[in-house]
């Protein structure tokens, strides 16, 4: 991703790792979410009638009044009587603390086990985490319901201990969860500078550790809650768990359905707290998981916003040069949605040419825009981003506002990119071969042994030693160096006539950045190619480009020939990115006498 | 010449293979560095050399397989747990990526108390230490409670810094301290290490694929390739009068800002170089 994006991302970018900002706005956050408002107000109701059931009922519910048994609603029996007749009203309160209670018992099991676990193992490694992860997978292999029924037919009728091994079985979701983010968390820097500092193991866990597991930990235990639920409820219903007379929701539910014939309300209560409370803490569990793991949302637009952001101001063209056929960019702005809808320009009136035969280098420090002016000649800005003025020809057609079918027929025949990160931009599951041999057909119609020649004629154009072994090779097992030589060669696979590269060699040891520049320097010259070369280094700029454009903060601050720009600049900025090369220092005539020395 | 700060004699680190039973690969075949107090010695190499690799052993951060390490005179390459952890007094370090060596969560202030605590410091006088360092890296003293995502890359480097100099160590380890910065930014936390050194006394092992921003700070460079150090010696020798074929690679392949320059420079590079493999 490019560097002004980061900056725009920032404001709005909280995600699961920067947990305390976001704590701050959870409750809010969550109750504006719909879904996440309806799940906490039933669930609250739930366990708020489950505290207070003897004082919002008359009767124990226990009390049997068998002469009333299948007896109406009426005063005292808001919802009528059961079987045998007790309140079914009373029966559905205290059965909620049963069940509910069971279900807690089951989660508090699973947390107490899985979580402190996963931490040791995903933190210490080694012994504890073979150890671990066998016998999780051991817990994972048996059947949940087949186990608790075997333990019921040795412990007997008691719904607390088949909860608890409920709870044994349920650790390996919390256990695997913890496990694998602090496994990817033990590796980040920070971990290792509170090593450094002396922090001990435990208050490295406590700080930076647990900070991080922590929303994905709340969000794991509504789901595995609606689980415990479901389950208790389930044995209660086959009859396994407690006697008929401790009221429980499963319980209540297999007496309606054995005389679901004679009054099909029984079951419509318990039914339909069940499915209440189930339906709640699974949406409580989505809703928790949009706001905890927001990772900037989509910018909301409406619709009259949506119009004002599509259009495209026109270019100012009075008293500007001629413009180039080759790329020719006039009065370029480029703009961002913000979440509020207003929009933000990243890149202000920005006029550029590329010629025939020329190589342009765009140098900027991070958040100058010259990524954004390249992806915007490539129309590939990222979501959110658009030219919102100004006008781009490439190869004489105007791209601004171009269908997509139009861009991808330009960008087979005319422009291809050179991206910053070789390695990813190489599909790792594919081999060399195949990446670059995919797009000559689609592009061109060849046949898979056209496709294949012409795939080993780029690889030796861009001064692969052995193509055939490259060809056959998978992107790890080639180096970045060669990596690159390769997008290089599916870049021109097009026989382009522009090519845009972005920071092409930033990413490579010196001395590979020496090669991979001689060949992008010979195959501009062998094939005549115009290149804009997007690059933060003045000196691949010195060694490379014939014009330079040079970009702070969005804006086009100086450009002209290299020779000029890079040796007697006229503006401040320029002058300021030169004095701050720690090579040879500003003087240029005490940088050729040094470098001269450098040689010998 | 005086016992060195720290010197590193022939260390070797290896990893596990991938996979059961594979042999494990060797990343340091037996280094030798000398670093005297208050001075800087630069470390320079290209990706995969084993630059960092040796950083991170003095840190006690990987785990050391043969050679020794001695500190001040104490070996100090197999100590472990509570006997390292007292060892973060003398040795600290400044890693590459600003983004990531801050925790996000954590504000400055809680960042930079850490190391502060680690070694039993009263809250109280934590929080005077932290306004202290904070004011000494040049950033505003309400930077303390705000979090890392309100800085930009140089200042949080800045705050990075201000971690390592908290508890007043003997010796930072630089692991790339300014490749992740822009040009204009990298100058001005290279003058604050320099400053630092200069106010403290403090020694830099720097370590950086860059040759010219090792040459601009250190007083000794060694370039080490593929796990072994192939040069040693001042930095001026080293850097201009390079010995090994590898240095003066690195040095003529680094281009120059200059175009004239360059352009010899580029041929130098071709006649010494033009086909031969890196």
């Amino acid at each position: 991703m490019s560097e002004s994006l980061q900056v725009l991302a920032e404001p709005g970018g909280a995600t699961a790792s920067s947990v305390p900002a976001v704590r701050r706005g959870v409750l809010r956050r969550l109750v504006r979410n719909p879904l996440g408002l309806v799940a906490a107000v039933v669930l609250l109701v739930v366990v708020g009638g489950a505290i207070a059931a003897p004082w919002l009922t008359t009767h124990a519910p226990e009390a049997a009044d068998l002469r009333n048994a299948f007896g109406p609603a009426g005063p005292g029996h808001p919802l009528g009587l059961d079987s045998a007749g007790r309140d079914i009203w009373s029966r559905l309160l205290f059965g909620a603390r049963n069940t509910l209670g069971g279900a807690v018992l089951a989660l508090v099991v699973a947390m107490a086990l899985g979580i402190p676990a996963g931490l040791v193992a995903g933190y210490a490694g080694r012994w504890f985490d073979a150890v671990a992860s066998w016998v999780v997978n051991l817990l994972m292999a048996l059947p949940a319901m087949i186990v608790l029924l075997a333990a019921r037919a040795i412990l007997g009728p008691t719904v607390w201990a088949l909860m608890i091994i409920l709870g044994v079985l349920a650790a390996p979701s919390f256990f695997r969860l913890v496990r694998g983010i602090v496994v990817n968390v033990r590796h980040e820097l920070y971990v290792d500078s509170a090593r450094v500092s002396g922090l001990p193991p435990w208050r490295i866990i406590g700080r930076h550790v647990l900070v991080v597991v922590r929303a994905p930990i709340i969000i794991q235990i509504s789901l595995v809650a609606g689980v415990a639920l479901g389950l208790q409820a389930g044995l209660e219903f086959i009859g396994v768990g407690s006697s008929s007379d401790l009221p429980t929701w499963g319980g209540m539910l297999n007496e309606g359905f054995q005389f679901v014939q004679r009054d099909r309300t029984l079951m419509l209560w318990p039914g339909l707290a069940l499915g209440l409370t189930s339906a709640a803490l699974v949406l409580l569990g989505a809703a928790l998981r949009d706001v905890l793991e927001d990772r900037g949302t989509d910018p909301v637009v409406r619709r009259r916003d949506r119009a004002a952001q599509r259009a495209v101001a026109p270019a100012v063209l009075d008293g500007k040069a001629e413009r180039s056929p080759l790329l020719s960019i006039r009065s370029l702005a480029v703009s961002y949605a913000l979440p509020d809808g207003s929009q933000r320009e990243v890149v202000h009136d920005v006029d550029l040419d590329v010629h025939p035969g020329e190589i342009v280098g765009l140098v900027g420090e991070s958040g100058s825009g010259k990524t954004q002016t390249a992806f915007s000649a490539l129309g590939i800005l990222p979501y959110g981003g658009r030219v919102s003025r100004g006008s781009i020809l490439v190869d004489g057609q105007e791209v601004v506002g171009l269908p997509t079918a139009s861009w991808r027929r330009l960008r087979s025949q005319v422009v291809s990119y050179v991206p910053q990160e070789p390695m990813s931009n190489l599909d790792p599951s594919f081999t060399v071969g195949h990446q670059l041999v995919e797009p000559i057909r689609a592009a061109t119609g060849a046949s898979r042994a056209q496709a294949r020649a012409r795939a080993l004629d780029l690889l030796r154009s861009v001064e692969i030693e052995d193509p055939e072994r490259t060809f056959r090779a998978y992107p790890h097992e080639i180096s970045g160096g060669m990596a690159q030589r390769v997008l290089l060669a599916g870049a021109m696979s097009c026989d382009p006539r522009l090519l845009i590269a972005d920071e092409p060699t930033t990413a490579l040891d010196v001395t590979v950045q020496a090669e991979v520049l001689e060949v992008l320097r010979r195959l501009q010259q062998e094939r005549g190619l115009g290149v804009l070369l997007v690059t933060h280094s003045l000196g691949v700029v010195a060694d490379l480009c014939d014009r330079v454009v040079v970009m702070q903060d969005g804006r086009i601050v100086e450009s002209g020939p290299v020779d000029l720009v890079l040796t007697a600049p006229r503006e401040p900025y320029t002058r300021r990115l030169l004095a701050a090369v720690l090579d040879e220092g500003p003087p240029p005539a005490v940088a050729a006498g040094r470098a001269g020395q450098g040689e010998r | 010449m005086s016992e060195p700060l720290l010197s590193v004699s022939g260390l070797r680190v290896s990893f596990p293979g991938a996979g059961w039973r594979a042999r494990d690969h060797e990343v340091l075949h037996g280094v030798d560095l000398r670093i005297e107090a208050g001075r800087t010695h630069g470390l320079v190499g290209g990706s995969g050399s084993g630059k960092t690799t040796l950083g991170r052993a003095i840190l006690g951060l990987v785990p050391v397989a043969g050679g020794t390490i001695t500190f001040d005179g104490h070996p100090i390459h197999a100590v472990g747990g509570r006997r390292r952890r007292r060892l973060s007094r003398d040795i600290q370090v400044i890693f590459q990526d600003p983004f990531t060596s801050l925790n996000p969560s954590l504000t400055i202030g809680d960042t930079l108390a850490e190391p502060l605590l680690a070694q039993h410091r009263s809250a109280r006088e934590a929080r005077a230490r932290v306004a202290a360092l904070l004011d000494a890296v040049a950033l505003p003293a309400d930077a303390m409670g705000r979090l890392p995502r309100e800085f930009s890359g140089g200042q949080r480097q800045r705050i990075a810094i201000a971690r390592a100099l908290a508890i007043g160590p003997r010796l930072i380890v630089c692991d790339e301290p300014v490749s992740a910065l822009d040009l204009t930014t990298q100058r001005t936390v290279l003058d604050l290490l320099q400053e630092v050194q200069r106010t403290t006394g403090v020694a830099y092992l720097f370590v950086s694929h860059d040759l010219a921003v090792v040459r601009h700070v250190s007083d000794v460079v060694s370039v080490i390739r593929r796990g072994e150090i192939v040069e040693s010696g001042p930095a001026a020798q080293v850097t201009e009068r390079p010995q090994h074929p590898y240095t003066r690679r690195l040095l003529l392949s680094a281009p120059v800002a200059d175009p004239a320059a360059q352009r010899v420079r580029r041929e130098a590079y071709r006649r010494e170089f033009a086909g031969t493999e890196t």
